[in-house]
């Protein structure tokens, strides 16, 4: 009777006081979780709802208490003409990010381990990688320094040069580039780091070999260092697809000084666009749908992106 | 003897050509440069003289030098320094909280035994793919937590980050064997004195990394701000930069507001001023990064593991 037991315990254990004591650990962080972010996955219904608040009750009596619109926020959206320009600037743009910003970090990445001396390697790497210290706001401050319109230096370069000077912040047609360029000025050196350190922990007998069988150099990198680097590349790939409906706020927001006016159809993306809602007075159902949509085509891409990944080389899938 | 010659094969091995170790560093300087020349100009204008900056703009070599700026923010810039209080309690509030939360819970999901693990392990993992949004989470936080115009709406929010809990898992999997859990659990010990007596002590260089995170994180956060702080009162040195700059351009995109904006915005502070105060953030963190870049890398790491 008591063996039985015993083997039934792989199965089925019963609940102990350790469970007991663990489960009180957990409670403090679960309850965090509840509250920010079950809580709000369950708000996404209010998409699908005409929402209204009534005074002095909580959220909760408000959602079961508005009455369902079925598709109409949704409707609302896709009427309305920004709609189209706002979801090709949110994904060109990070395509262009993901692409870019990978060759980037890893091109160079491999160039600094190459150095002869490691200290001017590290001083390098500790340079670059400052900017990501830096927040958007302070990034916005710097940007103004050289774009701003009557004391930005690029302004002043051109006046004391004789030119006309330049509206930057009215001008939709360097964004692309200024933005291009920001982020990458901010995420290089960072990203650099993350391949740089799966490049040091490659295993050096690898290229003591490939030195006897006479390769040099460029091949070490493109049969070696390439190859090793493949998974971290492969799940880099797969968190920034992820991200591919949502972009970096404050890059756009800040840099550009509210991604309005005249440069809006370059630098409007899904997220300042509901931002910008949030402040005005548009009703919240509309923009709710807005980030309903974004909610659940991040979640369809991410498992998406794995799941390609896991079909073409299973080991380098993250879930 | 076998030392000195794999010595000699490995340094064969690292080496490029002279010439191209001489372009690679030309390449490597100039981005250097590119990565801190915005910070050196912004920390030039903040020295130059507001006259200076009047007649000639913003210049890397100005034509005058002043440290006015730094006076005006120490001796009358009282927003700036309740600012300042606000950055620093949020960050110290919410890094201690956060380390708090954080290894409680990978403490929690490390333990395989465990019989909700798998339960709580998704509670930890489905916020990573999936999320509310901004309006959900606005809705929620102001509606039914009302955190609007609260402290806590900056701390709270950000406490927490599923990819910090999974590093704590993997750290102490890693780091406590089960057989020092389970002999401490033989002695009679419960998983609270487990946790605070044995895994936090052993675990000094993961919570500094932790913490790290957090506080980066905390100190450069203005967006919580602009979307639940409308009392300037409580305005965060990154809100107050934010609030200051907003302002400027509202000025110059309506000249139309006229004399009563032109009164407000004599009391705001200077060109030289807000490049001080954008000084004053940069600051702590220029100070202290270095010491601690390693940690974050060993941080990034950490993270890459399989969660």
């Amino acid at each position: 009777m008591k063996e039985k037991k015993l083997s039934g315990k792989k199965l089925k254990r019963r609940w102990t006081k350790n469970d007991t004591e663990l489960t009180i650990l957990a409670i403090p962080t679960t309850v965090w979780y509840v509250l920010f972010c079950f809580l709000p996955m369950f708000g996404l219904v209010i998409a699908f709802k005409n929402y209204k608040v009534t005074g002095g009750e909580n959220f909760i009596y408000n959602v079961f208490h508005s009455d369902w619109s079925g598709v109409k926020n949704f409707e609302f959206l896709i009427k309305s003409k920004d709609l189209y320009i706002i979801l090709r600037n949110t994904i060109v743009y990070n395509l262009i990010f993901i692409v870019l910003g990978m060759v980037l970090s890893v091109g160079l990445a491999i160039m600094i381990d190459l150095l002869r001396s490691k200290r001017k390697s590290k001083v390098y790497q500790t340079l670059m990688f400052f900017p990501y210290f830096m927040s958007w706001v302070v990034a916005a401050y710097f940007l103004d320094a050289f774009l701003n319109q009557d004391k930005g230096l690029l302004n002043v370069m051109l006046r004391n040069g004789g030119n006309e000077p330049v509206q930057w912040y009215m001008k939709a047609s360097v964004w692309p580039f200024l933005l291009v360029f920001m982020y990458l000025w901010k995420s290089t050196g960072y990203n650099m780091v993350i391949y740089l350190s799966s490049i040091s922990g490659i295993d050096t007998t690898l290229y003591e070999a490939a030195v006897m069988d006479g390769a040099n150099k460029r091949q070490q990198v493109r049969y070696i260092t390439l190859p090793c680097l493949k998974s971290v590349i492969i799940m880099m790939f797969i968190l920034n697809v992820g991200k591919v409906f949502y972009s970096d706020f404050g890059l756009f927001y800040q840099l550009s000084q509210g991604a309005k006016g005249s440069i809006f159809n370059t630098t409007a993306t899904i997220d300042t666009f509901v931002f910008n809602a949030l402040q005005s007075s548009t009703p919240i159902g509309m923009t709710s749908a807005a980030t309903f949509f974004q909610s659940v085509a991040c979640c369809i891409t991410i498992l998406l992106a794995n799941w390609i990944v896991r079909k073409l080389d299973a080991d380098s899938a993250i879930i | 003897m076998s030392k000195r010659k794999d010595e000699a094969l490995s340094s064969n091995l690292n080496i490029i050509s002279r010439k191209t170790d001489l372009v690679f560093n030309i390449i490597f300087v100039i981005l250097a440069l590119i990565c801190i020349i915005p910070v050196v100009f912004i920390f030039i204008i903040s020295i130059s003289s507001e006259a200076s900056i009047k007649t000639y703009g913003y210049l890397f070599w100005p034509k005058e030098f002043s440290i006015d700026s730094y006076a005006f923010v120490f001796r009358e810039g009282t927003t700036i320094l309740r600012s300042l209080g606000i950055s620093v309690l949020v960050t110290v509030l919410g890094t201690a909280l956060g380390v708090m939360l954080t290894t409680l819970m990978g403490y929690v999901l490390s333990r395989r035994e465990y019989k909700l693990n798998g339960f709580f392990t998704m509670v930890v993992f489905i916020p990573m793919i999936f999320n509310g949004g901004m309006i959900s989470s606005y809705v929620v936080n102001t509606q039914f937590m009302h955190l609007k115009d609260t402290i806590w709406a900056l701390i709270l929010p950000l406490c927490v980050s599923s990819f910090n809990v999974v590093i704590c898992k993997t750290f102490f999997r890693s780091n406590i064997p089960d057989s020092v859990v389970e002999s401490a659990q033989i002695d009679g010990a419960s998983q609270f004195i487990i946790f605070g007596k044995i895994a936090l002590p052993l675990s000094k260089p993961l919570m500094a990394t932790i913490a790290l995170f957090l506080t980066f994180g905390y100190w450069n956060d203005w967006f919580q701000s602009s979307l639940y702080i409308t009392n300037t009162k409580l305005f965060s040195l990154q809100a107050l930069l934010d609030h200051v700059q907003r302002n400027i351009e509202m000025m110059a995109n309506n000249p139309s507001l006229g004399v009563t904006m032109q009164q407000y915005m004599n009391t705001m502070p200077k060109e030289g001023a807000r490049m001080a105060m954008a000084i004053i953030i940069i600051i702590p963190i220029a100070c202290t990064y270095p010491f601690f870049q390693k940690y974050f890398i060993s941080g990034l790491t950490v993270g890459a593991v399989k969660g």
